[in-house]
């Protein structure tokens, strides 16, 4: 197998890997929280959030990424405060695990919130009225009637984190070994003469899991609708 | 064991301002669509709260607007039946009857386990999923479901309403069975006058928002100026005990010492039943009528006529059975004389008793 891909290409893909991993766990609990307080409650600046959580599917990715290095650069007053704490984004992986997360974002939040507006608030309802309060009616209803949603919003998030590019080579540069994922490195080897092979590979190694991402989400997007559909 | 609910709320074009005390048994919250029932059930589940509410169960305050107390849905300690079942898809009929137990522990059980099982006859559907279930199933587990919450007050909004006639026969006798077998206090919401004749101990009707209406229901239904829902649901509840499975197909039963003959009903003989019967069924004479083919003749004498605002007339006549109320027109009231204190005769064809009006006690 490592004789299909080179090590410069093998390391591109296991940092995607790590990057991707990170940044979609790292993005799951507050997309879960955030998707959740859009779907269910009503309260003020809701449309505000509802903005923020969009606007990096909107903005173009090297104004997110050049936003992340004013934010979290060494420099910056936010980025010099975690630095003291031993936290440092920029030019790291952590870095470009960041900006995936922050590009994943919004697909992980439409996917939840949707997931979670299917669910009928009667069922919540007949929960409280038998005893449950709020953490136990989420845990034992509104979890597990979402969770094929949450999953179909972690294997899009998962795959945008694998392709992420504007926001990340803005913010952490494209250093191999360290910043430089699949999409910066199909950037890089088609800057230098004789790069095509290696950009090709990684090329087809992206659209495989573009694809494989997306029938995923589909699979699990009908199973909610069976599991909620049904009274 | 008593309910006490007070609850106020403004709505656009419309105010709830609904108070009344329930003694034991089932009380039914009686209204057209509009009146402010599922308002004030929601208010004493704690699911919706009015802008003034004073609602005390057993005794127990569970909420008290001029003390600022609320108590949370979760902790009122309640089973409700919704009108759609509600049941949790995700889950089996087995785990959604235990759902309620885990938050109950420290509570007295209303039943053991088996024992509710049994009473709704849903052994055979424990592992399967709501999905699989029919309407009249998904309805008494949600039943069971309430029963084996443990709770100190049943609440059910419409819980037939959404079945077809058969499911609803099907349901209506568990909802005896609630009412006679366990010590626990029910409100029932409802618009139909056939389930408040079959299961009402006391009739609580609201109309546009104010109670219009309390007390026991044989008093309710019996009184001619109760026409909440038009004029053809009228109709006096009877008590009788059975008395005679007939070869031919009747029932007998015995209403006071006064035969009734009854389309084959399915109770068994010594059982005590209520019987509706509708006034628009009845005919009234001034003579014993003779070679009739209605089987019940029923002997009394007119307590009240009351003139309707068509051609009608509401004549109750008090009888041996108990009383009865007749729809006729104003015409033959004057041409029979009726008055109160006149003499007649009641009659009431058998087969027009529907057997869904005949119900336990």
């Amino acid at each position: 197998m490592s004789g299909w891909l080179g090590a410069a290409e093998w390391a591109a893909v296991f940092l995607s890997l790590k990057v991707a991993v990170w940044a979609t766990l790292g993005a799951l609990i507050p997309g879960v929280f955030v998707a959740y307080a859009l779907a269910r409650w009503q309260f003020f600046g809701k449309s505000l959030l509802n903005v923020l959580v969009h606007m990096p599917l909107v903005l173009p990715p090297v104004a997110t990424g050049y936003l992340l290095l004013l934010s979290f650069g060494t420099q910056a007053p936010l980025g010099a405060a975690l630095k003291e704490l031993g936290i440092v984004f920029a030019f790291r992986w952590t870095g470009a695990a960041l900006a995936a997360a922050v590009m994943a974002f919004p697909l992980l939040v439409r996917a939840i919130r949707l997931s979670i507006e299917a669910v009928d608030p009667a069922l919540e309802q007949a929960a409280a009225t038998l005893g449950a309060n709020r953490i136990w009616v989420f845990a034992t209803v509104t979890l597990p009637l979402i969770l094929p949603g949450i999953l179909a919003g972690m294997v899009l998030a998962f795959a945008k984190a694998m392709g992420e590019f504007g926001a990340t080579i803005t913010f952490v540069s494209n250093i191999p070994g360290q910043t430089r994922t699949v999409p910066s490195a199909i950037y890089a080897f088609l800057q230098v003469p004789g790069g095509e092979a290696a950009a090709i590979r990684l090329l087809i190694l992206s659209v495989g899991v573009a694809m494989g991402a997306l029938i995923l989400s589909e699979i699990f997007a009908r199973k909610i609708a069976r599991r909620v559909g049904q009274g | 064991m008593s309910i006490s609910v007070e609850v106020r709320q403004k709505f656009p074009g419309f105010e709830l301002d609904a108070k009344f005390d329930a003694p034991a048994g089932l009380t039914v919250l009686f209204g057209s669509s509009g009146s402010g029932k599922t308002t004030v059930i929601n208010a004493v589940a704690g699911l919706s709260r009015p802008s003034h509410a004073r609602i005390v169960v057993n005794g127990r305050s569970l909420a008290d607007s001029s003390a600022g107390v609320w108590v949370g849905a979760n902790r009122r300690e309640l089973g409700y039946v919704f009108q759609e079942g509600r049941l949790f898809p995700h889950m089996s009929v087995r785990r959604n009857l235990l759902y309620g137990q885990r938050f109950a522990k420290g509570r007295p059980e209303v039943a053991p386990f088996d024992q509710v099982i049994e009473i709704l006859g849903i052994g055979a559907l424990l592992e399967r999923r709501p999905a699989e279930l029919s309407g009249g199933e998904k309805q008494r587990v949600a039943i069971g479901r309430a029963l084996l919450a443990r709770p100190r007050l049943i609440l059910a909004d419409e819980p037939l309403a959404a079945l077809d006639e058969p499911r609803k026969a099907e349901i209506l006798p568990y909802f005896e069975r609630l009412r006679d077998t366990f010590s626990l206090p029910i409100l029932y919401v409802t618009h139909s006058i056939a389930e408040v004749a079959r299961l009402a101990t006391t009739v609580v009707a609201l109309e546009n928002g104010r109670v219009a209406r309390i007390g026991p229901a044989d008093e309710v239904l019996a009184d001619p100026s109760f026409t909440p829902l038009g004029v053809r649901a009228v109709g006096a509840v009877l008590r009788a005990r059975v008395a005679k499975h007939h070869e031919d197909g009747l029932t007998e039963l015995n209403a006071n010492g006064v035969p009734l003959l009854l389309p084959r009903l399915p109770q068994p003989k010594d059982d005590l039943v209520r019987v509706r019967i509708a006034a628009h069924d009845v005919i009234l004479a001034l003579q014993a009528p003779h070679a009739l083919s209605a089987l019940n003749i029923l002997r009394g004498s007119v307590h009240s006529v009351r003139a309707g605002a068509g051609p009608g007339a509401i004549v109750a006549v008090d009888t041996q059975a108990g009383r009865v109320l007749a729809r006729i027109t104003q015409r033959s009231a004057e041409t029979l004389g009726l008055a109160p204190g006149v003499e007649c005769y009641a009659v009431i064809k058998s087969v027009s008793v529907a057997p869904q009006d005949v119900g336990a006690r």
